[in-house]
């Protein structure tokens, strides 16, 4: 027989459509409409998964988001594998798959579950105390076991095919929550022509009046006046309505994070569609109707399958047709349960009894109970259950001290309700415990935020609809409203006591029981944080939606404090799991970061160029020829260059221009070096650095008027230089007339550099004197290049004769081919990046990042001579001034010659002046940059390197791995120490 | 994420356009050869921090690109005012009346 625990009569599905699913292989049918946790329980399966640490039997517990048991996998292929979905949300769809977590080999039968009979040996803390020595264990022993213990669901293997959108929305009001209070805010806020958006988890608005059988509001069932509702707000312009919407997170200034499941309830989403949307929304109001969450009991053997919420049991006969058992006990404080028991008993399914904690409880209930026929034990504990996949009996301890056993299928339970405070507190509100009712209910919210409904403690409808338009400044109509159900009574914490034998579970998640919160509280946490890591209650994927509020009144209560004194903890975003996916949205693949390109970039593309990224930056790094392998080609780029010429794609330097009447005056306070006597057409290297005196950036900068310099910066720098420009001359020195632009992406620039560098561009060249006795070493004209206006430097970064071309980015191309066609019949070269380290290498030129790191001075980098002491100011003069960046023993950029000359040191390698020392050694500096000098033929290094300059000719030592190499201590230029060659 | 007024744009802006520039109303001396160390240290290094409000810099970088100040609660994250690069610092009393 198929769905036998499907009530006929029951429900508000209309069993019109049956769908077949899987789980764990086996084959099931349920209705269009159902839960997998609705369907597998029509079929009778309570039994849905294993529990984190001990591996226990469980079944699902809730009806709603907050369940911590039934966790499974949902598979469509082999990409689109979802792990720990709750079956209690999951939509069931036709060919469904779903299989259970954390059992070996089976649900039924679990190896893991040895970790159970072992539990005196798991107790809260287990994790510090054992895993701790020796460090070795980690790697080989500790890791292993616990990742393949710790074993919640698998991610799939293939990278994610599904699309996820983003959208940014605006509203007047936005409302959290669509049941009761929701509903009525929204009419409310449409009513006055505010811009709403109302949006709810599930799949369709009605909260808690969907599973609510008795209520009549405006004599209408609960599920009527909601779907009308909905249905009348739909017809507006100004209501969004988003169902399968949860909002996740309540950020700053109103923005609030809502994630919309598209397509996860679909048997065949259409190709096209998004399967999840992240709505950002600003809300000039936030309303949240987030309900509240039912507790536990927490009593021994409170985790066997066929234990459940009753308000769950509820929602799943008066809304799925659904019964969790035939024979039904009920252990309860609250009235709430009382309900359940009556749905249950009306719809012809056996209740056992109904143990309730309490010692008195209302007689209009207990009158009900006796119309049912159904027996009340008040005072009452269940002491003990019993059943090993799933609940077959329990004892019962009455009030007089009797044992009394009840043969059961499933119980109900109910410790009443909590306020969800979640979003709230995101939203920086500070919860108040309300002493009366024993909950934490929302204080003010710095935000403008207002919480309505069950979430701030209102239980009766009449009260919860008046409230929703409260909030939205509304007088309160009259509602007709019958039968409303009491939400009396609950308890927080263990009921009984708790030395009796079996666990009774606080945290099913983590399996954390009440005598492991007892364990931590007497090894000294004493405040809930502390108690809350040291047994990790609350720390699973439900985030302690059951279990905080009972962790922490057991807590209190040995500490023998107040609630409120030992803490709330804090409620952080997510409010339930999200994917990472709708956060990433479309940044991912070559849409996650921008990528920049030259106009050069084709050519080197056509021209067989290996790329690097450089910052945001494409640039060509070497092009390599038939067969070469990277080294072969840039030994090549740097031998030619160095023999004929090389031209090299420059573009992607930062370029800004500086102008105005006291452009020089500027320059004076930003770069260390002096800049009234540089003349126009001349070009000078400058160094930038901050207030703390440490090198900024460099670059070299033409003077092309007393009014207007073109500064160039480092590939990377060019946006922080700008903004540090920009600070200065905003803040500091608004009284200067100077504007900056920037310039890196309208100027292509091209470097043409070598023997033959004036022989290639000179024809190319028009209305300037480029040679060498009115073109000197660092000089810059503006002049035409094959017609184009261009910017000409004579300058070099590889120690050739060398010009770098700039002309506007969309000539970069042209005048690019143009230079290639003259320089190839020469021989010449295109070299790319990695030629043009080796090269200035050689030359002793330094790269700000690579060979210093932010706390090298100008002076540590032997650059003294490029600051203008004279100046009263510039940006750096007096940090540089401070004592530790004077004294002596700072480190200093030095060459370093390897004795095999043969051998490449490894950038970031330590060195140390005696390689038979002890270890730790004492360090004296690293290697900042080394290569291979075909031109020299040997290895070349910079270091940095205590009192450098002082140890010139000493021999230091690189102690590697598996070798100590030996190296002296030389200047930095390797290659042309006099400079003669690019004066040529 | 934040929405913030550009006193220069006279417009609420999101978060993402703005950068934030560290402690407001720090003075640079125009002849700081002569600072000591301590003073050096004081402007340079020591920041309030405080929990309340943060008198603070802002750039509208992705925007008009100008600087202004902003004093922010750092416990609810509420701006008390924007006000334009150069302009007084809010007198102790105006504060705490914008905190009210
Ligand atoms: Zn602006």
């Amino acid at each position: 027989m198929t769905q036998p625990f499907r009530i006929k009569g029951a429900g508000t599905l209309p069993h019109t459509r049956t769908i077949q699913f899987t789980f764990d292989g086996q084959s099931y049918e349920g209705y269009e409409g159902d839960t997998l946790a609705s369907a597998l329980l029509a079929n009778g399966v309570h039994l849905m998964g294993r529990s984190f640490k001990y591996h226990r039997p469980r079944g699902v517990v809730a009806a709603g988001p907050e369940e911590p048991n039934a966790l499974v996998g949902i598979t469509r292929d082999r990409a689109r594998h979802t792990p720990n979905v709750r079956a209690s949300v999951q939509e069931l769809y036709d060919g469904l798959n779903a299989t259970s977590q954390n059992r070996f080999p089976t649900l039924n039968f679990d190896i893991g579950a040895l970790n159970s009979l072992m539990s005196p040996f798991f107790p809260a803390g287990f994790y510090y105390k054992t895993f701790k020595w020796p460090a070795k264990a980690w790697d080989a022993l500790y890791e292993p076991f616990i990742r393949r213990a710790a074993g919640l669901g698998e991610a799939p293997t293939e990278s994610d095919p599904d699309r996820y959108v983003n959208r940014f929305a605006h509203c007047d009001v936005l409302i959290i929550g669509g049941g009761a209070a929701g509903l009525a805010a929204a009419q409310a806020a449409a009513e006055k022509s505010q811009s709403v958006i109302l949006c709810d988890e599930n799949p369709a608005m009605g909260g808690w009046l969907l599973a609510d059988s008795d209520i009549q509001i405006d004599g209408q069932t609960g599920a009527q006046w909601a779907a009308n509702m909905a249905a009348e707000l739909a017809t507006r312009d100004n209501v969004r309505l988003l169902t399968r919407t949860t909002g996740f997170g309540y950020f700053q200034h109103n923005m609030v994070g809502l994630v919309e499941r598209i397509t996860d309830h679909q048997a065949r989403p259409e190709p096209s569609q998004p399967r999840e949307r992240m709505w950002q929304v600003r809300a000039k109001q936030v309303v949240i109707a987030q309900g509240s969450i039912e507790r536990a009991m927490v009593f021994p053997g409170n985790d066997r399958p066929g234990i459940v919420l009753a308000g769950a049991a509820q929602k799943w006969l008066n809304q799925y047709g659904v019964s969790v058992g035939s024979r039904i006990g009920v252990y309860t404080a609250c009235d709430t349960a009382y309900a359940a028991a009556f749905d249950l008993h009306e719809a012809g399914i056996g209740i056992e009894v109904i143990v309730d904690y309490r010692k008195v409880v209302d007689e209009t209930i207990l009158a009900q109970a006796r119309e049912h026929k159904i027996e009340v034990v008040l005072g009452a504990t269940v002491a003990q259950t019993t059943g090993r996949l799933r609940i077959n009996g329990m004892q019962v301890k009455t009030a007089t001290g009797e044992q009394k056993e009840f043969d059961i299928d499933a119980l109900l339970m109910s410790a009443g309700w909590t306020p969800s405070l979640h979003l709230y507190s995101q939203s920086r509100g500070k919860p108040v415990w309300d002493e009366a009712s024993q909950r934490f209910l929302p204080g003010e919210s710095p935000q403008d935020c207002i919480c309505v409904g069950g979430c701030t403690g209102t239980d009766s409808m009449e009260q919860v609809l008046a409230e929703a338009e409260r909030a939205l400044g509304n007088k309160p109509r009259k509602f007709d409203i019958e039968d409303d159900v009491s939400t009396d009574g609950g308890i927080i914490g263990a009921t009984g006591n708790s030395t009796e034998k079996g666990k009774a579970f606080v945290d099913f998640q983590n399996d954390v029981t009440a005598k492991d919160i007892a364990l931590a509280v007497r090894e000294g946490m004493h405040s809930i944080e502390h108690v809350k890591r040291y047994t990790t209650n609350g720390m699973a994927t439900d985030q302690g939606k059951l279990s905080n509020m009972h962790g922490l009144a057991i807590a209190a209560n040995l500490l023998k404090k107040p609630i409120p004194e030992v803490g709330l903890t804090t409620f952080r975003p997510p409010y339930t799991p999200t994917t990472f996916g709708s956060f990433v949205g479309h940044t991912r693949g070559p849409l996650f970061d921008p990528e920049r390109k030259t106009p050069i970039h084709d050519w080197a593309v056509e021209n067989g160029a290996d790329f690097e990224p450089v910052s945001l930056w494409q640039r060509a790094w070497y092009f390599p020829r038939a067969g070469e392998t990277m080294h072969e080609a840039v030994d090549r780029e740097c031998r030619t260059t160095r023999e004929i010429a090389g031209i090299f794609d420059a573009s992607t330097l930062g370029k800004i221009e500086v102008t105005g009447p006291d452009a020089a005056a500027f320059m004076n306070i930003m770069y260390t070096n002096s800049w009234d006597k540089l003349k126009a057409g001349r070009a000078k290297y400058g160094i930038m650095c901050r207030e703390d005196g440490f090198i900024y950036d460099d670059g070299v900068v033409g003077k092309l008027s007393d009014t207007r310099f073109h500064v160039t910066t480092t590939t990377g720098g060019a946006p922080r230089v700008l903004n540090h420009m920009e600070d200065y001359l905003q803040t500091e020195f608004p009284e200067m007339k100077v504007w900056l632009t920037s310039t890196s992406e309208q100027w292509a620039t091209i470097a043409v550099q070598g023997p033959k560098a004036r022989e290639i561009i000179e024809p190319l060249v028009t209305g300037a004197d480029i040679s060498a006795e009115n073109f000197p070493h660092m000089s810059v004209v503006e002049c035409k290049v094959c017609g184009v206006p261009a910017r000409l430097f004579r300058i070099s970064f590889t120690g050739e004769l060398g010009f770098e071309i700039n002309v506007p980015a969309d000539y970069g191309r042209s005048i690019w081919d143009a230079v290639w066609r003259r320089a190839q019949p020469l021989g010449a070269c295109a070299y790319g990046t990695e030629a043009m380290h080796v090269m200035r290498a050689e030359k002793g030129y330094i790269i700000v990042g690579q060979d210093t790191d932010g706390t090298v001075t100008p002076h540590d980098a032997g650059l003294s001579w490029a600051i203008a002491k004279s100046k009263p100011d510039f940006v750096g003069k007096r940090g540089m001034m401070r004592p530790d960046l004077v004294r002596e023993g700072r480190r200093q950029l030095v060459g370093l010659k390897t004795s095999d000359p043969g051998k490449v040191l490894e950038e970031g390698a330590q060195i140390v002046e005696d390689p038979e020392q002890p270890v730790p050694m004492k360090m004296l500096g690293f290697v900042t940059s080394s290569y291979w000098s075909g031109t020299l033929g040997k290895s070349i290094a910079l270091a940095l390197i205590e009192d450098g300059s002082l140890r010139l000719g000493e021999t230091l030592y690189v102690p590697m791995a598996d070798e100590i190499i030996e190296v002296e201590v030389t200047g930095t230029v390797f290659y042309d120490e006099k400079g003669e060659r690019l004066h040529g | 994420m934040l929405l913030i007024h550009c006193p220069y744009c006279e417009a609420d802006h999101p978060e993402l356009e703005f950068a934030n520039a560290g402690e407001a109303h720090i003075v640079r001396p125009r002849e700081m050869s002569n600072m000591s160390d301590e003073d050096f240290e004081a402007m340079f290094f020591i920041r309030d921090n405080p929990k309340g409000v943060s008198l603070e810099r802002w750039r509208h970088v992705h925007g008009c690109g100008r600087f202004f100040n902003a004093l922010r609660h750092t416990v609810s994250d509420t701006f008390l005012k924007v006000y334009k690069a150069g302009e007084a610092r809010p007198s102790n009393d105006e504060i705490a009346k914008l905190i009210k």
